[in-house]
């Protein structure tokens, strides 16, 4: 039997590991949530990593600094703005 | 041994560089860089200019970021290290253990390189009190620095300065004097644009510059105050401050420079001048990419670099402390690097991004005759200074670190027929790329080579006094004769050497202080320094055939096995000493070990018998000439040295090892006691097909070996460990070492009839590098089946070809002159525009001009690779794209090989991205070039169009098999185009 109260306890666990934690997930969360968050780890990553880096850089022909640039850019806004709020959201 | 594996080659790419006093040598500077997965210290020979490594250490994680820091009133620097580690980790370089030594390593993290996780960004308080570390993404930790009682270093617990929906874009660690830390951040806030459907606050919101204080009183980090910004900006310097000047910040931005300070004080802002009459695309914004500070008690400077490499030196002009202008000089044209360090001895350190890293010296700050580009000229927005690129002038290159990034592919085998295998590596970016070939080996630097009247059998240094530096005579030993040479400015023969000239020599050398000897196989010429000569003669019908000797002792092998053992006495003469030692078979080799330091003689003799053994023989006083130790070996050995190794601190009695070349080829390494004489740990390693000589030489103040066979081989001791490397040279025969002024630590050899004096400077490179030109980024190379050529396919995104670089420039030239009104004009536009078509700018110093996006150039390349000549050079038209590259032997001609090249026409990078242009449709096509019979041409034949980028090209069945998109199709030759046979459907279905 699960102890009254520890459904509360998991929410809280999971408030506190979604602040510490960026880009964890939620039971609401949507297509677009997630999508942007991958490409945004995507983009940490290929600018972290200075062989991908270079990588980016021989293929675009760009200097590195520039990729780096372009990367840091691209985590903004990856993959446009958010679709609008279903009113039924906040209800 | 801290290795899970070996690396042939480690990391040549450099992506971090930061200078400091690591050593505690005063007035000393080295440079600290981070290769990846090692770190490395290099040192700078401000005499010689000569780049060198020092100690090498792997990480076997990623670096990051490197910071070096010194704490107020140090004399020496630390260094931070930021890396996927999830820590930080301080450091500090031991010269005597010649390692780095972990100071501190504080864990914050998950390992990894992650969004979240701080390891990206590195910046120190100038004064060395706090560093901050910053994540991509939100996290920031500040750690103060401190020293305890015994001035160690110090770290105190974390300090958060996060912020949440934030992107960092850099740190920097402004200079406030003793003033409580502060750092400052380009960040970007994405919380707005995150729940903003209308995507209106992308457009609205701008990157800021955002302050954070660390409050030494509180002990706790305030986020100060942030500034949004005009333009985004993708770099931070910090402006010295305190007593040193105004402090401050200058943003790189991209098209400006931008000064700021904490207070209300105006921004200075100044465009980044462009270059005159450049063809690149006129879209593309300027940005600096990297930068450096020169910092003196009385002015600073910083130096910035632009994409295309051009530096800049800036100045700020104060008043009061205010800033009240920012001066731009075009200085130099280097490498587009990761890093600029500039060295308190005047040397510009250049990490290239992509190629070879480069040491220059500043020979001048910049003339004043140069135009300079002011923050107060007023200009439109937009607008830019323009100037005009040159040679390089302020700096002068000094030396080259070899670098093999990028790798875009490599061929190993053995094309050039040399029977070792090469490694054919593309390597480099752009104009500035090259094919390498590696070989195996070690670099060596030829002095010089002279004739010699015969074939000579061997050859000594022979140093007149015991106190002299350097070596007074080269002996060479013909069949009949030998000659003395004298060494000086030049080597010249010597006539009143005392040497015996009209008999071969079987060793020579200086014994005594100042007396010389040479064995001879009639006897032994002792020749005192007022050349007097005492000779001891062999008995009738014996001959000398093999001879040892050192300072004090020699030992001599006479025919039937018979080995007669000399030492000096007090009165310098040679005394034999009473007993002989007989052996049952012929002695094919004699050798001494080193004298230990504070011991007169040599405690060992090593003795090789035609019989398949090695003895060691003692040489103690109380029991001379007895057997210690035997080691029975596979064949008779050729010859012997016995070397020392000092211990790893200098203290102790020295390891002796036994190094035994083989008759057949091989080389044995043993250690033997320095106590009981045994032989122990025995390791062989094959050589060559030609029995082994070896003979000691001296690299980096150590005693080394040199190893010939059909090969030869260095055995020295470098960066803690033995390497045995082959030398990239001619074959040698007989060798010694040879030191005098202009060459400290040469050997003088012999091959064939040639006398040659070399040394080996790049030790520790495990390979011999030579580059070939290419025009493109090389993607691919085959290698052609029977002739030493190679094939390589060059491509280059957002690029002009030569067709179109040239149109444009005609076209610029043409508006040129068009502008001109009046006849005075028209005079000065022909020039400039008869400037502009003919004093085309050397592509692989200023880099190509950028065209824009889905811009494509693209060649194909045949390259002799003994002499590295292009000999057959085909250039694609502009926008298509050579993307794999195949020979195909068909089976309609069965006697010849095709080099088929597979294209994309008009593609683009992001495809999604690009509204297709119906003038330009994206498609693909085949090129066929006929390859001729000696691989020494190729010849174009026909192009083939396909539906799609070709990806893959292969040789099958006497067909080819090409691929583009989902499809799979064979095409066999024709006249006038590739024929399509057959085509693989069954992807289609999906």
């Amino acid at each position: 039997m699960a102890l009254p109260g520890e459904r509360f306890h998991v929410l809280a666990q999971l408030e506190h590991l979604q602040s510490k934690y960026t880009g964890t997930g939620h039971a609401d969360m949507n297509r677009h949530e997630w999508i942007v968050n991958q490409h945004r780890d995507t983009r940490a990553s290929q600018m972290s990593h200075p062989g991908m880096t270079s990588f980016i850089a021989i293929v675009e022909n760009e200097s590195r600094a520039r990729t780096r640039f372009n990367l840091l850019n691209r985590m903004i806004q990856p993959c446009g703005p958010p679709p609008d709020k279903n009113p039924l959201d906040d209800v | 041994m801290h290795l899970y594996n070996l690396t042939l080659q480690h990391q040549t790419a450099i992506n971090q560089a930061v200078h400091g006093n690591f050593s505690g040598t005063p007035k000393s500077q080295e440079i600290v860089v981070g290769r990846g997965s090692s770190i490395e210290l290099l040192v700078c020979d401000p005499t010689t200019g000569k780049i060198k490594t020092i100690c090498h250490h792997d990480v076997f994680g990623i670096i990051r970021s490197l910071l070096s820091f010194r704490l107020t009133g140090g004399t020496r620097d630390y260094v931070a290290v930021g890396s996927d580690s999830g820590r930080i980790v301080i450091l500090e370089y031991s010269s005597e253990k010649n390692a780095f030594e972990r100071v501190h390593q504080e864990t914050f993290g998950k390992t990894g390189c992650r969004r979240i996780v701080p390891g990206h960004y590195l910046a120190g308080d100038p004064k060395g009190r706090a560093i901050m570390i910053g994540a991509v993404e939100r996290q920031k930790l500040v750690y103060i620095m401190n020293r305890d009682a015994e001035a160690h270093l110090t770290i105190s617990s974390p300090l958060e300065a996060h912020k949440h929906y934030t992107l960092c874009y850099a740190i920097v660690g402004i200079d406030v004097g003793f003033e409580n830390p502060t750092f400052a951040c380009l960040e970007y806030d994405y919380e707005d644009c995150d729940n903003d459907p209308t995507a209106v606050s992308v457009k609205k919101t701008q990157q800021t510059l955002t302050f954070y204080e660390l409050d030494l009183g509180l002990n706790h980090v305030v986020r100060k105050y942030a500034e949004p910004l005009q333009d985004p900006g993708n770099l931070l310097i910090a402006v010295p401050g305190g007593n040193d000047g105004p402090s401050g910040v200058i943003i790189c931005c991209e098209g400006y420079l931008v000064y700021k300070n904490l207070g209300d004080q105006p921004d200075i802002r100044c465009p980044i001048p462009r270059r005159r009459n450049d063809l690149d695309d006129p879209d593309r914004t300027l940005m600096i990419i990297c930068s450096a500070t020169h910092k003196t008690k009385s002015m600073f400077f910083f130096l910035v670099q632009t994409e295309q490499g051009d530096i800049f030196k800036v100045t700020l002009e104060t008043d009061d402390d205010l800033v009240t202008e920012m001066k731009l000089k075009y200085f130099d044209t280097v490498p587009p690097a990761n890093s600029l360090c500039i060295l308190k001895s005047g040397f510009l350190f250049v990490a290239a991004e992509f190629g070879n890293h480069e040491l220059y010296q500043i020979a001048n700050l910049g003339d004043e005759e140069e135009d300079e580009f002011s923050s107060r000229t007023t200009l439109e927005e937009g607008e830019t200074f323009f100037y005009g690129i040159r040679e390089l002038k302020c700096l002068l290159h000094i030396d080259t670190i070899d670098s093999l990034c990028p790798l875009t592919d490599a061929v190993i085998g053995d094309v050039a027929r040399e029977d070792a295998a090469q490694i054919y590596s593309l390597v480099g970016r752009g104009p500035r790329s090259k094919l390498k070939v590696l070989r195996n080996g070690l670099e060596v630097n030829e002095m010089a080579v002279s004739e010699l009247p015969g074939n000579p059998n061997s050859v000594w240094t022979v140093k007149k006094n015991v106190e002299d530096r350097f070596d007074s005579f080269i002996v060479v030993s013909f069949v009949n004769a030998t000659l003395v040479l004298t060494i000086g400015e030049t080597v010249e023969e010597a006539s009143d050497s005392g040497f015996l000239p009209t008999s071969p020599t079987l060793g020579c050398g200086s014994i005594g202080d100042d007396s010389l000897i040479q064995v001879y196989p009639e006897g032994i010429r002792h020749i005192k320094a007022d050349k007097r000569v005492n000779e001891w003669k062999t008995p009738p019908r014996r001959q000398i055939v093999k001879c040892a000797m050192n300072r004090r002792q020699v030992a001599i092998a006479m025919t039937g096995g018979e080995v007669v053992y000399f030492e000096l006495d007090l009165n310098n003469t040679l005394n034999e000493f009473t007993e002989r030692k007989l052996f049952n078979s012929d002695v094919s080799c004699i050798s001494f070990s080193e004298i230990a330091e504070g011991e007169l003689n040599s405690r060992f003799l090593a003795i090789g018998t035609v019989d398949s053994s090695v003895r060691i023989i003692s040489l103690d006083p109380n029991d001379m000439l007895m057997p210690l130790s035997t080691q029975n070996l596979p064949c008779p050995a050729e010859s012997l040295l016995l070397i020392d190794t000092p211990n790893e601190d200098g203290k102790g009695a020295a390891t002796i090892h036994l190094n035994i070349g083989l008759q057949n080829g091989f080389l044995f390494r043993n250690t033997v006691d320095n106590v009981t004489g045994a032989i122990m740990d025995t390791r062989t390693r094959y050589l060559g097909t030609r029995p082994v000589k070896l003979f000691k030489v001296i690299c980096q103040g150590r005693s080394a070996v040199l190893c010939t066979s059909s090969r030869s081989w260095l055995l020295y001791y470098h960066q803690r460990r033995f390497n045995l490397t082959p030398l990239s040279y001619t074959n040698l025969e007989y060798a010694a070492s040879f030191n005098s002024e202009q060459c400290a630590e040469g050997i003088v050899a012999i091959a064939e009839n040639t006398l040659r004096i070399i040394s080996a400077d790049k030790l520790g490179v495990a390979f011999n590098i030579q580059s070939f030109k290419q025009k493109y980024t090389p993607r691919k190379a085959v290698v052609h089946p029977n002739a030493s050529s190679i094939i390589t396919i060059e491509t280059d995104h957002a690029s002009y070809t030569e067709t179109t670089k040239t149109m444009k420039r005609n076209e610029m030239a043409d508006d040129i002159e068009r502008l001109a009104n009046d006849n005075e004009e028209m005079q000065l536009a022909k020039e400039i525009a008869d400037g502009l078509r003919t004093n085309i700018p050397d592509e692989t110093t200023f880099g190509a001009p950028k065209a824009s996006k889905g811009k494509w150039a693209s060649a194909v390349s045949l390259i002799n690779v003994q002499s590295g000549e292009t000999m057959s050079f085909f250039e694609f038209p502009q926008d298509e794209n050579a993307k794999c590259v195949a020979l195909v032997q068909f089976a309609r001609h069965p006697d010849s090989i095709m080099i088929l090249v597979g294209c994309g026409v008009n593609e683009s990078l992001q495809q999604f991205q690009t509204s297709t242009n119906p003038l330009k449709p994206v498609k693909g096509c085949v090129y066929t070039f006929h390859l001729s019979p000696n691989g020494d041409r190729f010849d174009f034949l026909h192009r083939t169009e396909t539906p799609l980028p070709v990806s893959a090209l292969h040789d099958f069945r006497g067909m080819s098999l090409v691929g583009f998109g989902k499809y799979l199709r064979m095409y066999d030759i024709g006249q006038k185009k590739l024929l399509a046979k057959c085509e693989n459907k069954s992807y289609l279905k999906k």
